[in-house]
């Protein structure tokens, strides 16, 4: 029910006065309301909740985080090299 | 597509999964607060993935469940009138009440529409004027904005056929009677991604100091909550207790400010009665004095409504994470997502569906057979 889905904004409208955006979810494409995201725009990726972006994707983030998580067994490595008594500093 | 796919990596996932292990010495309970994250934990079977010691139970954070049964009777009441559009979200659909479901009303003539957004609900009122458009309007916090702004825009645009019958319902309340329960088991929690997309987790911070538990905001893909899982263990194992994001491409400690004041507009926090759980004090949203004229309730006199729950049900013990679908007698046998008898099964983000929908009860029957 919370199901949110990032999409990237491709054009923005106004609706009776609502400013609206259409968004494309991989190929498909849904309107959306920006009334919670009055600084997106068209090229960002914004998460959509019933017809609602509720939130900016921070691509930064996003970035950031994933490259930690996929070098975690790297990172893993390191700590079991400290671990083993020949890399110990005498 | 960006920001799912790479998030369903399984090569990442398994480097999440080995440094879990690394890191337990010992066995912890997590529960995951959304129905959302249940519904990708057993679908992707990330618990069987994990290593033994970390147990997942399964939160009240799946709206559609904890509506309670009287309030389910009460928007059935209203759908069945020949002068109503009745609009809801998808899920509610199939949600059984004392008599029947919404479909069961359609198919004997009810006027029932599923709608994408609550603002579809005010073009079918300006397009049926004769009609009351009246709106089901559920969720946690993650919907409290886009349902608020349905009644916003009825009242700037004159709409005077539309209404809302209002069950909201609000994740902290939940999350401190489970901390409040004498009987908790639950030493981390997987905090509400989307809740605080919008709340933020001020709220939250509260939660930490005051009970000392780790809160760890989760996504909903299998590689956001593999995350969660090893940032609760850490701090489990390390003798933490804190509010980490591990949703930060999505959540920022101040939530969503814009959305947050039209929640406020238009909505008051009132006392809640969930299903299976009974009235949660301030755990809900209802309108504002100056938006009663939206509210259904009034509008629509139902008259009295006592609705009665199966006593074979133990939902309520699964939603505080006492149980697990597979401790119940009923689970498979009398009680299935076509035959749902509590609010766990009533929804397929519910954990009993989840279970089922996924062939949980198939391996039930496998263990009973290995143990006769």
């Amino acid at each position: 029910m919370c199901l949110a889905i990032p999409g990237k904004i491709s054009a923005v409208h106004e609706t009776v006065g609502v400013p609206m955006a259409k968004v494309d979810f991989g190929g498909i494409t849904r309107e959306a309301c920006l009334s919670y995201v009055p600084d997106a725009r068209v090229g960002d990726y914004v998460l959509v909740h019933v017809g609602f972006a509720i939130g900016k994707v921070d691509e930064e983030e996003a970035r950031r985080t994933y490259q930690y998580l996929s070098e975690m067994d790297q990172l893993a490595e390191l700590d079991d090299g400290e671990e083993e008594p020949g890399h110990e500093v005498p | 597509m960006k920001y799912l796919d790479e998030y369903r990596d399984g090569r990442v996932a398994k480097k999440i999964v080995d440094e879990v292990k690394r890191s337990i010495t010992r066995p912890w309970v997590l529960m995951e607060v959304c129905g959302g994250q249940t519904h990708s934990i057993v679908k992707y079977g990330l618990d069987k993935l994990l290593p033994e010691e970390v147990e997942l139970v399964h939160g009240p954070g799946c709206p559609v469940c904890v509506t309670s049964l009287e309030m389910i009777d009460r928007a059935h009441a209203i759908a069945r009138r020949s002068d109503v559009i009745f609009c809801s979200f998808g899920d509610m659909l199939r949600v059984p009440g004392s008599n029947g479901d919404l479909f069961k009303i359609k198919s004997e003539g009810g006027n029932i529409r599923v709608v994408y957004s609550p603002l579809d609900c005010l073009k079918i009122a300006r397009a049926n004027p004769e009609k009351q458009i009246v709106f089901f309007a559920i969720g946690f916090e993650t919907t409290a904005p886009a349902n608020a702004m349905s009644v916003w825009q009825a009242r700037e645009q004159a709409i005077d056929n539309f209404s809302v019958l209002v069950s909201h319902v609000l994740v902290p309340p939940a999350v401190t009677g489970i901390l409040n329960s004498p009987n908790n088991r639950v030493q981390a929690f997987l905090g509400p991604g989307h809740v605080c997309a919008i709340a933020g987790w001020a709220e939250y911070e509260l939660i930490v100091d005051r009970y000392q538990v780790p809160i760890v905001i989760t996504g909903f893909e299998p590689i956001d909550i593999l995350q969660g899982v090893l940032l609760c263990v850490r701090q489990l194992e390390q003798g933490r207790a804190e509010l980490e994001n591990g949703y930060s491409r999505c959540v920022q400690r101040e939530g969503n400010p814009s959305a947050q004041s039209m929640i406020e507009r238009v909505f008051e926090v009132v006392d809640r009665a969930w299903r299976g759980l009974g009235v949660i004090p301030q755990s809900g949203f209802g309108l504002r004095a100056e938006f009663q004229k939206y509210n259904a309730e009034r509008i629509f006199d139902v008259g009295h409504i006592h609705a009665v729950e199966p006593a074979v049900c133990m939902s309520g013990q699964i939603l505080q994470g006492l149980k697990k679908p597979l401790d119940c007698p009923a689970f498979g046998r009398q009680c299935s997502p076509e035959n749902p008898l509590g609010a766990t099964m009533v929804s397929a983000e519910g954990a009993c569906a989840a279970y089922y929908n996924y062939g949980r009860h198939l391996a039930n029957v496998e263990a009973l057979v290995e143990k006769s």
